[in-house]
């Protein structure tokens, strides 16, 4: 692959990458800053790839490591939670009465499986998700959207375990609770 | 016994860490009375699918294409 059929290649792959980016980085300015460097990063250290699609597997590789490299630089500042986060948690505590049992027990979904060929759901599951609050959102971005294992998260954020698991966790129930909502039609 | 919320909280954690024999016991009991969270793990088991989903839909690295690393 020729440097230009490598610019050109990236260039079509920029969408998709914004895409990628925008959802775990909730910040479009911040998004647009990720693939930029992804994709400068990317010009600069050319080699030759066999193709493709060994170029694009690159560029998203590149791109992982700038979004760890911003979550680790945020994940320094807010130790204590936010008033949105603050009040995800007071929701979900009502949940459940004083002995800790569902005051209303969650029904279950009707076939949740067919939802993932819907596309509508796929706007909602991503609204969903940036409606969390940030640090909830970040970790479950780290370790559902990227794959990263739970001691990888902590080291990177430089929390606990028993942090990382309780913000996981907040992060579930409240994804449950939108999805529920807005989704699967509770109300 | 666990409560529903200990109950949740050992589903979620056990999708990030291994539970000890006593965790995984204790809640597999709870699941066989408590419809509520029988419902809780099937939704937290969706969204850990819906987001694999997602992750090969949109992460290149992620999808086989015959090059994977």
């Amino acid at each position: 692959m020729t440097p230009d059929e490598l610019s050109l290649q990236l260039a079509e792959l920029r969408p998709r990458l914004v895409r990628f980016a925008r959802l775990q980085l909730r910040d479009d300015g911040a998004a647009e800053d990720a693939v930029q460097e992804a994709l400068l990063a990317a010009v600069e250290n050319a080699r030759s790839f066999d193709g493709a699609s060994a170029a694009a597997t690159w560029v998203f590789a590149i791109l992982k490591n700038k979004l760890i490299d911003e979550f680790r630089r945020r994940g320094r500042n807010p130790v204590i939670a936010a008033d949105d986060e603050v009040a995800l948690e007071t929701l979900l505590e009502e949940q459940f009465d004083a002995r800790g049992h569902w005051r209303e027990p969650p029904p279950a979904w009707s076939d949740p499986g067919a939802s993932l060929e819907q596309k509508r759901f796929w706007e909602v599951f991503e609204i969903c998700i940036s409606s969390l609050p940030e640090r909830p959102a970040r970790v479950f971005g780290m370790r559902e959207l990227l794959g990263m294992e739970t001691e990888e998260i902590c080291k990177e954020l430089g929390i606990s375990a028993s942090n990382c698991w309780v913000l996981l966790h907040r992060a579930r129930l409240g994804l449950r609770d939108c999805l529920s909502r807005r989704w699967f039609g509770e109300d | 016994m666990l409560s529903c919320k200990e109950a949740t909280e050992l589903i979620s954690q056990g999708m990030d860490r291994r539970l000890s024999l006593a965790e995984r016991m204790g809640l597999r009991l709870h699941l066989l009375i408590c419809r509520g969270c029988r419902a809780t793990d099937k939704h937290l088991d969706f969204l850990r699918r819906a987001s694999a989903a997602w992750r090969q839909h949109h992460d290149l690295t992620s999808t086989q294409q015959g090059d994977s690393k």
